[in-house]
């Protein structure tokens, strides 16, 4: 999908809340010897979605350097959001100043749900409904107890704020999307944790989707893998991105600098933002990076983007993901189990 | 404005007191007034009940005329006097506006609190009331937080070690052995304060006055209800003052003082034409140990930041320059809230009726009772004065 | 029995506990948060909203380890005076850091935290803490 006219990134923020637990603590609780990551972010009490998007949206304000009043749509992408019915959106909206005269959006789709809002809002500013859109993918990733997602299963949130390619430090240059119906994820009302078929959630999901997408979006745009520097995929863990990677000719040295899931863990709807805030962050302008996100039920996303010159000029006008990492304090299992709410008290 | 005397104490012991309700209290005390005041219950005009919590924590408003109904005497005027923790004070303040002001003759003035029929955190959320709720107990504020902010500012301000202030409750206890309606007739050491738990630190459990439940209260008269009931008079009330400060910390130019003391105290010392060395018998609000220490100094016993001095010299004692808190005071004698300011009264007034038996200041003649709302929104002095 | 839960009382002072708007005196220039309508210090009545500095220091601090029920979950956590840059005083809950780890005059940061929710099923309260910088 191309745009008619030209519309790009002008800021990002990205938000990692402080506290981080060990792989080897949770398999200590539960019995496993192995782990898939090293550790992961988790929020604290007193954050949610809502908080975490807050903050991750003033940082992209920070670095977008627009008055919030100009922002014409919010949309949010999540599967945790603070409510099971109340837009969160709005509540982002009045936090950070952005007025009443907007599209305010809720929308979930598992680990894509980051990407489809950023899809949608590009959709509105090149059509010139809205001059700038605001889009974000931030989940607390609930992980059941003892189960195998309960080691990647974190918190994080991404905001990127989409406007025209003169003021954009980065610009799209065509995405591609496709959904099948397969379930290898999902909740059921009521139940407080996603269920997910184990190896059914790799090669019939998470693989097939990202390749094609990737496929897709490369053969639409003439491009092949070394035309771009930089590539970001969804990562659920170590293993998938670094094996999906290779399936569509990539190297590892293009995937690494937006490989964060063994510090942080899998953000979800946050994750390929959180993924693409990390490569934005050292990118030089001119570079093309890929972004392939996949939300279970499934639909992957594939955007090709290019950095301009105002990279370099925006970059440090806040926290960059990096920074956010290695601010961190680590809690064991007990204090993870009762601030994510998993310990009953009725 | 007339003369107005006080005539009559009640009070019941300040405890937890499972089987009775806050009619019971109330009624007790005031029975009990009445008939220390050797007068009729028609003779009462008004009652006027200080309390706080009434309404959250017992569901129950309109105290005035629920306990001139209970007393027998419905048709008087009554209503329920309100000003946190300072309630029993503005009780009184009210009780001698009406007597001084020349409409009523033969007033009482109440205070009663029932806290123990709720669990911590709900008194806990109670107190708070006393501040901002959208901006104070909204950020997670307690009262003892409050006072606890208060407290380290004054540490590092002046320069004092927290065992100087902490000695407050010390001295408090040690007198509160000789009260038989104190909460706590038990001494404690210094070394028992500071190693007991805290709640908002630096505050430790045994620097806080506790929860209990109590009512007191007092008879006041004109000077023609005296003679025409050849009544005995005593005690006189020599001054009654009111003031305010900020509502909030956040609000204060120094947190380290009470301006509301300084202003009541100020305008009390004028009316009574005496200066703080004419006061022979003290009673302060020690809701925390900090406030005693800061209100000696806003009441003009001390420089600030010396009112810890006080307590080491020995000045509190009995026999000491300035007695203060000789049954117990908020730490010992008990804090139920609305009350308090009564009890004060009501122990101010046995001092100088020469009835306070082995905490007796010799020759007492002027006592001040000091009442204190929030962290010093409001404050209430009352002078009373020997004069039979 | 919990405080009288309440949609409007919340609802009306959120753009002033979400983004920091306190009132300027156009007399004297003296803040406030939160924002009132008569000025302490010089008695005008012409106060602006204004947005605050979301930068300051503490001026006192305490651990509250006794709560109120709904910042039980919390315990024990840590609340402020707190002074920002621009001079403006308030009251604050500080967050992401221990108790131990907190001093007078440490600087610290606005952020957007949940603060508290009425009840299991009542609305969700959200507000500005503090955290180090």
């Amino acid at each position: 999908m191309k745009t008619i006219i030209d519309v790009g990134i002008v800021g990002y923020g990205a938000y990692i809340p402080i506290y981080r637990i060990k792989d080897i603590e949770i398999a200590r609780v539960w019995g496993r010897s192995r782990v898939p990551i090293e550790e992961k972010a988790i929020a604290g009490p007193d954050e949610d979605t809502v908080t975490m998007s807050v903050e991750a949206t003033k940082y992209a304000l920070k670095r977008a350097m627009i008055d919030p009043k100009e922002i014409g749509a919010v949309y949010i992408g999540t599967e945790s959001p603070a409510y099971a019915v109340k837009p969160s959106a709005t509540i982002i909206a009045e936090a950070v100043g952005i007025s009443g005269n907007i599209l305010a959006v809720d929308m979930e789709f598992a680990c894509r749900a980051g990407t489809t809002a950023m899809q949608n809002v590009i959709g509105l500013v090149a059509s010139g409904m809205i001059k700038y859109g605001l889009a974000i993918g931030a989940d607390v990733a609930q992980g059941r107890p003892g189960d195998e997602l309960e080691f990647t299963a974190a918190s994080g949130a991404a905001a990127f704020i989409i406007g025209k390619k003169e003021e954009s430090l980065a610009i799209f240059e065509g995405s591609s999307s496709y959904a099948t119906d397969t379930p290898d994820f999902w909740r059921r009302e009521g139940e407080y944790y996603p269920r997910h078929f184990y190896r059914f959630t790799g090669a019939p999901a998470y693989f097939k989707h990202i390749v094609e997408a990737g496929r897709m979006l490369m053969e639409k745009l003439g491009l092949k893998p070394s035309d771009f520097r930089y590539a970001v995929f969804h990562q659920p863990n170590v293993k998938f991105p670094l094996r999906v990677c290779k399936m569509l000719g990539f190297s590892v040295e293009q995937v690494k600098p937006g490989l964060l899931v063994n510090l942080i863990g899998n953000t979800y709807a946050g994750s390929s933002l959180l993924g693409l805030a990390a490569t934005l962050d050292l990118a030089k302008p001119g570079d093309r990076i890929v972004v392939v996100s996949v939300g279970s039920g499934a639909c992957p996303g594939a955007f090709s983007i290019v950095t301009t010159v105002l990279i370099e000029e925006k970059r440090d006008k806040a926290p960059l993901v990096s920074e956010l990492i290695k601010k961190k304090k680590y809690v064991d299992y007990a204090f993870y189990a009762k601030f994510r709410g998993k310990i009953r008290t009725r | 404005m007339r003369r107005v005397f006080v005539i009559g104490t009640g009070l019941t012991k300040i405890g937890e007191h499972w089987d009775k309700s806050l009619r019971d209290l109330l009624t007790e005390a005031i029975l009990m007034a009445v008939d220390d005041a050797s007068i009729a219950l028609n003779d009462i005009e008004a009652v006027y009940v200080g309390n706080m919590s009434s309404g959250y924590l017992q569901s129950q408003e309109h105290l005035g005329s629920l306990v001139a109904t209970w007393l027998g005497i419905p048709g008087i005027a009554a209503c329920k006097v309100e000003a946190a923790c300072a309630s029993g004070g503005a009780s009184f303040h009210q009780a001698y506006l009406a007597v001084a002001s020349g409409l009523y003759d033969c007033v009482v003035a109440s205070g009663v609190e029932k806290m123990t029929d709720a669990i911590t955190s709900d008194v806990t959320s109670a107190l708070i009331m006393a501040d901002d709720q959208e901006y104070v107990a909204y950020i997670g504020a307690t009262f003892v937080g409050l006072n606890a902010l208060v407290y380290r500012h004054y540490m590092e301000k002046y320069n004092v070690k927290q065992e100087k202030i902490a000695a407050f409750s010390v001295h408090c206890h040690k007198y509160a052995k000789y009260n038989p309606y104190a909460q706590f007739r038990k001494e404690v050491t210094l070394e028992d304060v500071m190693s007991s738990p805290m709640i908002a630190d630096p505050i430790h459990l045994l620097e806080a006055a506790p929860i209990g439940d109590g009512a007191a209260a007092i008879v006041l008269c004109s000077e023609d209800f005296v003679s025409k009931l050849k009544l005995n008079r005593e005690v006189e009330v020599l001054a009654s003052t009111m003031a305010t400060d900020a509502f909030s910390l956040y609000d204060r130019e120094d947190i380290t003082t009470l301006k509301a003391t300084r202003i009541a105290a100020e305008k009390a010392y004028k009316i009574a034409k005496i200066s703080p060395e004419d006061i022979n018998v003290l009673e302060v609000h020690d809701a925390f140990s900090i406030l005693g220490v800061i209100h000696l100094e806003d009441l003009g016993f001390a420089k600030k930041g010396e009112g810890w001095k006080l307590v080491e010299e020995g000045e509190l004692e009995v026999d000491g320059k300035i007695p203060t808190n000789l049954f117990g005071g908020l730490k010992a004698r008990g804090h139920p809230i609305g009350a308090t300011g009564i009890y004060q009264i009501v122990e101010v007034t046995w001092q100088l009726q020469g009835k306070a038996g082995k905490c007796q200041v010799d020759n007492a003649e002027i006592g001040l009772a000091q009442s204190v709302g929030g962290v010093g929104g409001t404050v209430v002095i009352n002078i009373l004065k020997r004069v039979g | 029995m919990m405080v009288v839960e309440s949609v409007p009382r919340y609802w009306r002072e959120r753009k002033y506990r979400y983004r920091l708007i306190g009132s300027e005196c156009k007399k004297c220039g003296k803040r406030y948060y939160p924002p009132r309508r008569v000025c302490l210090n010089c008695g005008s009545r012409e106060l602006v909203e204004v947005k605050l500095v979301e930068t300051g220091k503490v001026v006192s601090y305490t651990v509250i380890r006794v709560p109120p029920k709904e910042f039980q979950g919390l315990t024990p956590y840590v609340i402020a005076l707190i002074e920002l840059d621009d001079g403006t005083r308030l009251l604050s809950q500080l967050t992401d850091v221990a108790p131990e780890e907190v001093s007078t005059g440490m600087k610290v940061v606005a952020t957007f935290r949940r603060v508290k929710e009425q009840s299991r099923d009542g609305i969700i309260e959200y507000g500005i803490k503090f955290k180090p910088i």
